[in-house]
Order: structure tokens, then C-alpha cells, then sequence
């Protein structure tokens, strides 16, 4: 039973990652543009000492982070009230409502988000929101953050859902009667039963705006984040090189996986 | 739970108004297929159907249709057979690496589809084999076996253990518990993940663009390539709307399935 799935994930999957950290350690022959079977260092030096790339990536863990901070502080009141106000029957149609966006397609929902931030220059009209409030933040990061959140806001909201499920209304009951306000119950009752599905929740945000490059050439202009350089050394093509970028996104998950693995997330996804 | 009336009418609303924008970009994108103009701008000039009408006789278009379901058929298969046997085998037994195999079997949609995109056409064209069809199922399957094995242990999860103690105990062979038993309790979450993994497949486009050749175009990629061609740009919004007017009835239905024997 086990051996053939496990096969596939270890073979295919793992067996892939590690030839492509392996990958990185070789060099390019300059004449042809194939990988040689020449072992070098270069590769790596270039995607990790050069000040450009690093502003780079510190820029692309701010956007996932800031994408994780916007959908979290939207799924939390959102999430409380699905969980601990709303009738049973309105609960459940809430929370398909929500979920079933996640399916819709995710360039669908990139260009719906491209037609509204569209800021209309050189003659032509702008979108939804230029049209309507005669402002619009137009491509760059901002539409790619707002973007982002919009994408993976539905898996937040699933998880800190299930947080609110596991939490009992008598604990905040019990909070308030021993004469704590609305923000101390929050603090020192609600997050800390919250905290692993906050983690688990936030793994799915950070990671998929941490790789993204697509939404970054919908509606980013010309702004750039680690999935961009990987594409444009791949397609240059630089295998190697691209290879010894993508140890950025493998080593900041890696890192944040442990961390919220600490934090109980893997008993929450 | 005690609250104040404010409070419960301010989280009503605020809920309501994200759920109202959740819907707002995929409501403005089925409006705008119908818009006369080749834009995005708002308003929309004017009603047409002639886009709907004519999409089909885009040739790129119905080729990379073509070639999505296909893709999604087939990677969607093998997500279904090996995620219910990595279910199968998590939930019965306990073992040595079970934690680890329960932290890999999440990995493929934990980590960033650019880093599983990259590392499978790193494989690919090392050993040789064409970038094309097989490689794109491939790279879907990894990802869409999560998703199966999801559905499928969450329901196992459900069931009770005494169920199978009772068939055996009632003389039915292992093969029979599972027809009679296991099969018609797990069904549902099997279709319901086997939907989820088509969905998936059917709307991916990272994984996509680094495992497929030159010659293999999905309905994403159609829209990736084309989306800012005004000339094209029309028939961009269409097939946006039908892949939203396909795929949202079909996750409802998941959804449904999946609830399926709770009640």
C-alpha cells in the first residue's frame, strides 16, 4: 500500500530536489549553454553575495509577510464570527462561500484583480477603481500584495476557522466573568489556542506569495521577487544558476516550516 | 457567547463585505467578456456576445483546452490511486517514519510551486526524458496526490475501526470488508478529492510552465501569454469566465461530497 505512493514522492519529488541543490554546484559551458559535468562555486557566489539579489529577497519575504500579516488580521474577525456567531446553517454556507473561491482559478482571480487596479495611462480608460474613485495604486507592489492576500486569503480564513472550532465559548466566558476585557481575553485566552492555526494557516500564505512570479507580471509592473529571477536564469537558460537561487525560497521555508512546526502547526494543517 | 450587540452587527457586516469581495474580481471579469471594447476599462462600452460566440474558432485556445483536460484527466487519475494508498497506509498502521511521511506527503503544496517546477525539469532534462504531455502529468501528480491523500484520510480519520473488527468478525474475507465496508463509507471523499485534484490540475500554471515543452499549451498558459494582447485580450476574459463557471459548480459539488457522511 505504502510502497507505491511513497515511490513516487520520494523518487520523483525528493529524488528532484536534491539533484536540483545538487545542480547548483555545477558550471555552464559558455559556447554551448549545456551543463557541464565541471563542479564549481560560482554559481552559488553569485546568488548569494550579491547585495542586489539580497534586497531582492529581503523584498520578497516582506511581501510574503506582509501578505501573511493582511490575510491573518482579515481572518480573524471574519473566521470569529463564522465560528462563533453565525447560525449552523449560515456557518456552513459561509464557509463554502469562502472555500470555493480557492478553485476559481488562480490567474482568473490575478486578471479579475489586474482589470480593477488597471490605472488607465497614455489615453486609455482605467479599471474598476480608477473609474470609480479616480485613484488607483496601478502595477508595482502594492497591487502585487493586495493581489496575494486576495489569492490565499481563503486559506488563513479555513484555518484559523478551525482554530475558533477547537475553542471553547465557555473559556471566554470564563475570561470575562473573572473581569477581563475584550482585548486581555484576546490576548491572553484567545491567541494562544489560536497560535498553531495561525501557523498552519500562515505556511500556505507566506509560501505561495514567497515563490510567486506570476501575479508579480500581472499586476506588478516592474517589480520583482525571487520567482522572477529563477525564471529569467532558467529560461536564459542557466540551469545551474537558477538552481542556486531557488536554495533561497528551500532555505527561508525550511526555516519557517521548523518555526511554525515549533509553534504546533503540523498538527493543524 | 456573550457580546455586545455593536460588536455582533460590526463582524456581520465585515464578514459580509469580504465574502462580497472575495466575488468582486471573478463577478468584473464574467462582465467584462461581454464588454464590446478590447479593455479593461470601467465601465464596459458596450453589450456583446460576439466573443462568446467566436472563441471557439481561436485555434491556441481550443488546442490548450484540449490539452488541459487531458492533463487534468490523467494527472487526476494517478493523484486518486496513489493518494488512497498513502491514506490507506497512514491511517491503518503505525510505523517507523510515519511522522516524516506524514510531513512529505504535505511538502509538494508547502513549499513554493517555483522550487517543485524548477527541481522537476531539472530531473527531466537530465535524464533525458522530452519536456511535453508526461512531464506536466508528472509535475500535476505531485502536487494533486496531497490533495487526494486529504480528503481521503480525513474521512478514514472518521471511521471507526470497529466497523471492519465487526465484518471480519461476521466471516467476510478483507476483500469483501472493503466492498462492502470500507469502499462505500470512503466513496464520496474519493470523489470529492479525485474533483479537487482535477480542479487543480486543470487551473495550474507554475508547475506548468517548467515542465512543458514548447509544443504543450494549457488553458492557463493561454491565458498567461495573452492576457496583455489587446487583440486577444476579449477572448482572455472568456476563457477566464469559463473556467470560473466550470470550476466553481464542480468545487461546490467536492465540497458537498466531502461533507458527504457526516450527517
Amino acid at each position: 500500500m505504502l510502497a507505491p505512493p511513497l515511490a513516487w514522492l520520494l523518487v520523483v519529488y525528493v529524488g528532484s530536489l536534491v539533484l536540483l541543490v545538487a545542480g547548483a554546484f555545477f558550471s555552464l559551458d559558455e559556447f554551448t549553454g549545456k551543463v557541464t559535468s565541471q563542479t564549481t562555486l560560482s554559481n552559488l557566489d553569485e546568488a548569494f553575495t550579491e547585495p542586489a539579489y539580497w534586497s531582492l529577497v529581503a523584498r520578497s519575504i516582506g511581501v510574503a509577510a506582509l501578505v501573511t500579516a493582511i490575510c491573518l488580521a482579515i481572518a480573524l474577525p471574519v473566521a470569529f464570527y463564522v465560528a462563533k456567531i453565525a447560525g449552523p446553517r449560515a456557518k456552513r454556507a459561509l464557509i463554502v462561500a469562502m472555500l470555493l473561491p480557492l478553485w476559481s482559478g488562480y490567474l482568473v482571480k490575478a486578471f479579475g484583480l489586474r482589470a480593477i487596479v488597471e490605472p488607465g495611462s497614455g489615453g486609455r480608460d482605467g479599471g474598476l477603481l480608477a473609474s470609480l474613485t479616480g485613484w488607483s495604486p496601478g502595477f508595482g507592489y502594492p497591487a502585487v500584495i493586495a493581489t496575494l492576500a486576495y489569492l490565499w486569503f481563503p486559506y488563513m480564513l479555513l484555518a484559523v476557522h478551525a482554530g475558533f472550532e477547537r475553542l471553547p465559548d465557555t473559556l471566554v466566558d470564563a475570561s470575562s466573568d473573572l473581569g477581563a476585557g475584550s482585548l486581555r481575553t484576546f490576548r491572553s485566552v484567545i491567541v494562544p489556542v489560536l497560535v498553531p492555526s495561525i501557523a498552519a494557516g500562515s505556511i500556505f500564505t507566506f509560501s505561495l506569495s514567497l515563490g510567486d512570479y506570476i501575479t508579480v507580471k500581472i499586476v506588478g509592473g516592474t517589480a520583482q521577487m525571487i520567482g522572477n529571477i529563477i525564471e529569467r536564469a532558467l529560461l536564459a537558460p542557466n540551469q545551474p544558476l537558477a538552481a542556486a537561487f531557488t536554495l533561497w525560497p528551500i532555505g527561508i521555508m525550511v526555516a519557517y516550516l521548523w518555526t511554525m512546526g515549533r509553534l504546533g502547526a503540523f498538527e493543524n494543517l | 457567547m456573550r457580546l455586545s450587540r455593536t460588536a455582533r452587527v460590526a463582524l456581520r457586516a465585515a464578514t459580509w463585505a469580504v465574502l462580497g469581495l472575495l466575488y468582486l474580481p471573478l463577478l468584473l471579469v464574467f462582465i467584462l467578456s461581454f464588454n464590446s471594447a478590447r479593455s479593461l476599462a470601467w465601465p464596459p462600452r458596450g453589450f456583446t456576445t460576439h466573443w462568446w460566440a467566436t472563441f471557439l474558432d481561436v485555434e491556441s485556445a481550443r488546442a490548450a483546452l484540449w490539452s488541459s483536460g487531458r492533463i487534468a484527466f490523467v494527472a487526476m487519475a494517478l493523484a486518486v490511486v496513489l493518494g488512497t494508498m498513502l491514506s490507506f497506509a497512514l491511517q491503518r498502521h503505525d510505523f517507523f517514519g510515519k511522522a516524516p511521511i506524514s510531513l512529505l506527503a504535505a511538502l509538494p503544496i508547502a513549499l513554493p510551486g517555483i522550487v517543485t517546477g524548477v527541481a522537476l525539469r531539472n530531473t527531466f532534462v537530465r535524464f533525458g526524458w522530452d519536456l511535453g504531455f508526461l512531464s506536466v502529468v508528472a509535475g500535476h501528480a505531485t502536487f494533486c496526490i496531497v490533495v487526494a491523500h486529504n480528503n481521503v484520510v480525513a474521512r478514514l480519520r472518521r471511521i471507526s475501526p470497529n466497523l471492519r473488527e465487526a465484518s471480519a468478525d461476521l466471516g467476510a474475507t478483507p476483500r469483501q470488508t472493503f466492498g462492502l465496508v470500507t469502499w462505500p463509507l470512503i466513496r464520496s471523499a474519493v470523489f470529492a478529492g479525485a474533483i479537487l485534484a482535477f480542479a487543480l490540475s486543470f487551473d495550474e500554471v507554475v508547475v506548468t510552465t517548467f515542465t512543458a515543452g514548447a509544443g504543450t499549451s494549457t488553458l492557463p498558459q493561454w491565458i498567461l501569454n495573452n492576457f496583455s494582447r489587446p487583440n486577444v485580450l476579449p477572448y482572455v476574459t472568456v476563457v477566464a469566465t469559463l473556467m470560473l463557471v466550470v470550476s466553481l459548480p464542480v468545487a461546490w459539488l467536492a465540497q458537498r461530497l466531502s461533507e458527504g457522511s457526516r450527517d
